[in-house]
């Protein structure tokens, strides 16, 4: 019987769900950027993962050509002054820039997010103790606080990650107490205490997971804040040593040479760098558009 | 017939969206003449907003008018470049938008807000706009205008913010005058009095007014004429008496039918050929023993003494009894929200007891009550379907969701099953379950609300508002499921509104709640036809009533 009331208004829904594949070339092909960047993501990738074994030279070995040689067939971005190939070299440290960030932002985000989870769910004193505590990270000019952390933990690319991992926790546990506080006397969230949810789950199986995209957009600029971060701390010569690849100390050992003239030292690193930044930065509307289920129509 | 001030001339809009093209509107023509007000009625998805906002020009970047003419006083809008139309809108045309709040700037003094729109238009000089606003805000009548110059929008309640909002729209004197839902969101009472003033001063200035709204009561109420729109379309336009009293459409005719009156049942609201599908309503069987008693309950907001110290609920008691409908009613503030979220141990009480099924619920704090036995027993039904589900999850595991938390002897293939029983009882069609929140449609969502407050077989369920968000044909569907679930399922409910003709549809017996107290009770029947308190009496004298009669079926 209340079958027969079924809905007259059934047919004026939307269609069944889309493919997610379809969904992706949609995003892509409404705007262009979004499918540059997700190119040149993968392209990082295949960098980070296969480098080593698809440069023609042994990144470390000095003597791949003579010192000093300007960009040539032989030597696309030229060699340096040990004669190392520079090619090789801005390839195959792709992996460890890319390594720190990402456990670095990950830690971040997984810290982050859960602190100002539970301020911004149960408020009060935890509310209070955590915003402090955020405060007080905020309260250093945070390069500063990195150089600092690594100096007194230990000169080592775990403290890398961890500094980078700590200057960057105060931004996901805001981002996220702000976006778990708007939510939690939403109907959803009432609706899911009284199926029986526990507190707790109820903050991480039903808001949480909504909190998601516009972290996502933050995880991935924050990811070119990170590489730029880590780049920058080996610059001043903390962190990764000499002669690892990478292409802070890269740029920091080229930067001698620029007055001379051996440009190529410099630049091929340092656009390295910016086309990685750049690409995290771009890559982050179209991680919205991709993890918002309201946008896939 | 004179030249009218309006004139609109088979008018369409298409919106580019991902899905292509659409057709918002589609050769609509209409037109008001001088001093008349006409009413633009429709359900959501009409299309009854867009025309309004393309006749002002203020359509956003997707939508574009394809074809057609706009012709006010002798000009055709269509055509006029953008730095003239600014010059139009608020002096020749304005319009009232639906949330007075959304519309007015949060951090500006409200005078200073109507004396910008005077200056703007060259109405007044940085001098004299102080003193033209205040008359303007006498005018609608906020009281205290020269003080109240200086209030910041957050320090006014919704109904003097609507003042103000329609104080800035007529303070440049326009001929015409769009209201696009002036009152949805407001109580009945401050509904009438912001409704009046709109009529009195429209008269007063000799303006036109186009009132769009989903409320065929008000409209009629309030409307020399009526247009009736369905899907972008003009179904019918008529004068008020006579839409009313011998509706040309079959549209219409289910449009007015859908519309609560005092003397309807809960199935007269049903169109016909559902109606025809439908069991008659069962008898209802007499009330069982009291299933939640409430006595002496309270709630207080801030700390006792200190400033924003509030009385929310002042001794409060009730009963439900197994089977039975209770109402509880009252405007925004009266604290009958307050009240359903204790009875729902979603907030923890001052003082009092809650007995349901022989158990004082009342002393079990809230945070702890999601895993107590009788959770399952006590549901709820939210007011906006859309807020109520989790934007993530499917409808189906929105359904599920109770059944894992609180049924933990059913397995996964006897939950699914459940679910798909679920589905069925609501009238949800099974293919739909699949889908997220956005993907469908306000009534489908209502019913997963449904389904979801329902697998648990609950003994009491409140019902918070449940229709107010749907259009009127929705609301019929859901309060006939409503209303056939309870006598299925042998539950009892707490059914809280604001209105009146919506709740004694379904309510044997109703509370009226005014400042977190029991101002009546009683038969729903009795309270409607001889209130006894003044505070009723004004509840029921605000709602704005249709034509009665019979609807001629010709």
């Amino acid at each position: 019987m209340a079958s027969s009331l079924a809905t007259p208004e059934a047919s004026t829904a939307a269609p069944a769900r889309e493919g997610y594949w379809q969904h992706l070339r949609y995003i892509m092909a409404e705007n262009p950027l979004t499918g540059i960047s997700f190119a040149m993501f993968i392209g990082l990738i295949i960098m980070a993962l296969f480098g080593p074994y698809l440069v023609p030279f042994d990144p470390v070995a000095t003597g791949a050509g003579p010192a000093l040689m300007p960009p040539s067939p032989a030597h696309w971005f030229g060699t340096d002054h040990l004669g190392r190939d520079v090619f090789s070299r801005v390839v195959v440290a792709t992996r460890l820039d890319l390594m720190i960030s990402v456990s670095a932002v990950a830690l971040s985000f997984v810290f982050g997010s859960v602190i100002g989870s539970l301020s911004g769910y149960f408020g009060g004193w935890t509310d209070r103790i955590a915003g402090r505590l955020m405060d007080t990270i905020m309260a250093f000019p945070l390069f500063v606080l990195a150089m600092g952390i690594v100096a007194a933990a230990g000169n080592s690319v775990e403290n890398i990650v961890y500094a980078t991992a700590i200057i960057n926790l105060p931004f996901y546990a805001r981002m996220a107490r702000a976006e778990v506080s708007i939510r939690r006397n939403a109907g959803f969230v009432q609706a899911a205490r009284l199926s029986g949810n526990s507190e707790l789950r109820v903050l991480f199986g039903h808001i949480f997971p909504n909190t998601l995209p516009p972290i996502m957009v933050q995880i991935s600029l924050n990811m070119g804040w990170a590489i730029l971060n880590a780049a920058g701390l080996s610059f001043i010569g903390l962190g990764v040593q000499p002669p690892t690849p990478e292409w802070g100390i890269m740029v920091a050992e080229g930067a001698n040479f620029i007055i001379s003239g051996e440009w190529w030292l410099v630049v091929f690193p340092g656009m390295a760098l910016m086309l990685a930044v750049f690409t995290f930065n771009l890559i982050g509307d179209g991680l919205r558009d991709l993890v918002d289920p309201q946008r896939r129509t | 017939m004179n030249v009218p001030l309006l004139d609109v001339q088979r008018l369409s809009v298409d919106f580019n969206t991902r899905k292509g093209v659409i057709r918002a509107i589609d050769s609509v023509s209409l037109s008001v003449a001088k001093g008349e007000t006409l009413g633009i009625v429709g359900e959501s998805g009409s299309g009854k907003s867009v025309t309004s906002y393309a006749v002002m020009k203020i359509l956003d970047r997707a939508g574009k008018i394809t074809s057609g003419k706009i012709i006010y006083g002798g000009m055709a809008l269509q055509k006029i470049p953008e730095s003239d139309m600014r010059d139009i809108r608020g002096r020749e045309i304005s319009m009232i938008f639906q949330n007075p709040r959304a519309a007015l700037n949060p951090i500006r003094k409200i005078g200073q807000q109507v004396a910008d729109v005077l200056i703007q238009h060259n109405q007044a000089t940085r001098a004299e706009a102080r003193g033209k606003a205040i008359e303007m805000l006498q005018a609608v009548k906020i009281a205290d205008a020269e003080k109240r110059f200086d209030a910041y929008p957050f320090e006014l309640s919704g109904g003097m913010c609507q003042r103000v909002v329609i104080a800035i729209a007529l303070a440049c004197k326009p001929q015409l005058l769009i209201a696009d839902e002036p009152t949805t969101g407001l109580d009945v009472t401050t509904q009438k009095a912001v409704m009046d003033l709109i009529v009195e001063l429209t008269a007063r200035f000799n303006m036109s007014t186009i009132l769009i709204t989903h409320d065929l009561g008000l409209a009629a109420a309030y409307c020399d004429r009526l247009m009736v729109m369905e899907k972008g379309r003009v179904v019918e336009q008529n004068p008020s008496t006579v839409l009313f009293q011998s509706p040309q459409k079959e549209y219409t005719r289910q449009l007015l039918q859908a519309t609560p009156r005092r003397d309807s049942n809960v199935r007269d609201l049903l169109p016909k050929e559902l109606l025809d599908k439908t069991d008659p309503l069962p008898e209802s069987s007499p009330p069982g023993p009291p299933l939640l008693t409430v006595s002496h309950l309270k709630k207080s907001f801030g700390k006792p003494g200190s400033e924003n110290h509030h009385l929310a609920v002042r001794d409060l008691s009730f009963s439900i009894r197994q089977g039975e409908s209770l109402g509880l009613v009252g405007e925004s503030g009266c604290g009958k929200s307050t009240t359903s979220a204790m009875v729902m141990r979603l907030l923890d009480t001052t003082e009092g007891q809650i007995e349901f099924l022989g158990e004082d619920i009342a002393r079990i704090p809230a945070s702890q009550f999601s895993s107590h036995p009788l959770r399952g027993k006590l549901q709820m039904v939210f007011q906006d379907p859309t807020d109520s589900l989790n934007p993530r999850w499917s409808a189906e595991r929105s359904i599920e969701d109770p059944l894992i938390h609180l049924a933990k002897d059913l397995g996964k293939a006897e939950r699914k099953a459940r679910v798909l029983e679920l589905a069925s009882l609501v009238g949800l069609p099974h293919n739909l379950l699949g889908r997220y929140p956005h993907q469908l449609s306000g009534g489908q969502k209502a019913r997963v609300g449904i389904a979801r407050a329902v697998a648990l077989n609950p003994q009491l369920l409140i019902l918070d508002e449940p229709t107010a968000a749907l259009d009127v044909s929705v609301q019929a569907v859901v309060l006939n499921l409503l209303e056939d679930l309870k006598h299925q399922l042998g539950m009892s409910y707490l059914f809280i509104s604001h209105d009146l003709n919506v709740v004694r549809l379904l309510c044997d017996r109703i509370i009226v709640m005014q400042k977190g107290q029991i101002v009546e009770e009683g038969n729903a029947r009795l309270i409607m036809d001889q209130p006894k308190t003044d505070y009723t009496q004004s509840l029921l004298a605000a709602i704005p009533h249709p034509p009665t009669g019979e609807i001629s079926t010709a």
